[in-house]
């Protein structure tokens, strides 16, 4: 018997609840972060080749900027990973709180942005 | 008739672990660097120096950067099984993360004690 239901999904045209976008958000940040990996080693090792590497790297603008990046995306990452651990506990799994950590998760690394933003400029 | 799919099924609890672990690990060492860059303002080259000629300093940014690479393979592995559905290309990319992944390990010894 052919399935009635729909043969494939439009993820575009579904208004995704808040928690799925914070899933798919830390996978996308996960990857991100990975994926700079090796600019961080390549700047960590420049750092500490010599005072003169040291120095061009602080005066340099590109680096507040990627070091803003690169923070932001590790602490949305580190703060929504934090929530699926304790989800993993058990903790928080109705539906009122698992929206409501998801808001926190939001609230905490938006401070954090800001925090970080004033501290960088 | 069973088919068994490329990369078998026994692995996933260790590597669940290894993922939660990993992920415990590293935001200790996150808070104190960050604790370290906020008392040390504005940076000097010594102060940055000194801190990674410190052996305990090393022996736990090494710690630190092989959590990341263990909670990097699983997490990667994962988005790829999950989104590259050709087996072939599926096993290269994740070979090829592997490799990486043992190149940064190397670089991060390197760096750590390259220092002087």
């Amino acid at each position: 018997m052919k399935n009635p239901r729909p043969v494939y999904l439009d993820l575009l045209r579904i208004r995704q609840p808040l928690p799925a976008l914070i899933s798919i958000a830390h996978r996308i940040s996960g990857v991100l972060l990975f994926l700079a990996i090796p600019l961080v080693l390549n700047t960590w090792q420049a750092s500490l080749e010599s005072p003169e590497s040291f120095r061009a790297l602080q005066d340099s603008p590109s680096l507040n900027l990627g070091l803003f990046f690169l923070c932001v995306a590790y602490a949305y990452h580190l703060l929504a990973g934090l929530r699926f651990l304790l989800l993993d506990l058990h903790w928080g799994l109705t539906l009122k709180s698992a929206r409501f950590s998801s808001w926190l998760v939001l609230g905490s690394t938006a401070l954090c942005t800001v925090l970080l933003g004033i501290w960088l400029w | 008739m069973v088919r068994r799919a490329i990369g078998g099924a026994h692995y996933g609890l260790r590597d669940w672990l290894a993922q939660r672990l990993s992920a415990l690990i590293m935001p200790g060492y996150s808070l104190t660097l960050l604790g370290f860059v906020l008392t040390h303002q504005p940076m000097h080259y010594t102060d940055w120096q000194g801190l990674f000629q410190n052996q305990a300093v090393r022996f736990f940014t090494l710690l630190f950067a092989l959590s990341l690479f263990v909670h990097a393979w699983v997490g990667v592995r994962d988005v790829l099984m999950d989104y590259v559905r050709a087996s072939w290309l599926r096993l290269a990319l994740q070979a090829a993360t592997i490799a990486a992944l043992l190149v940064y390990a190397m670089w991060t010894v390197t760096i750590l004690w390259g220092v002087r």
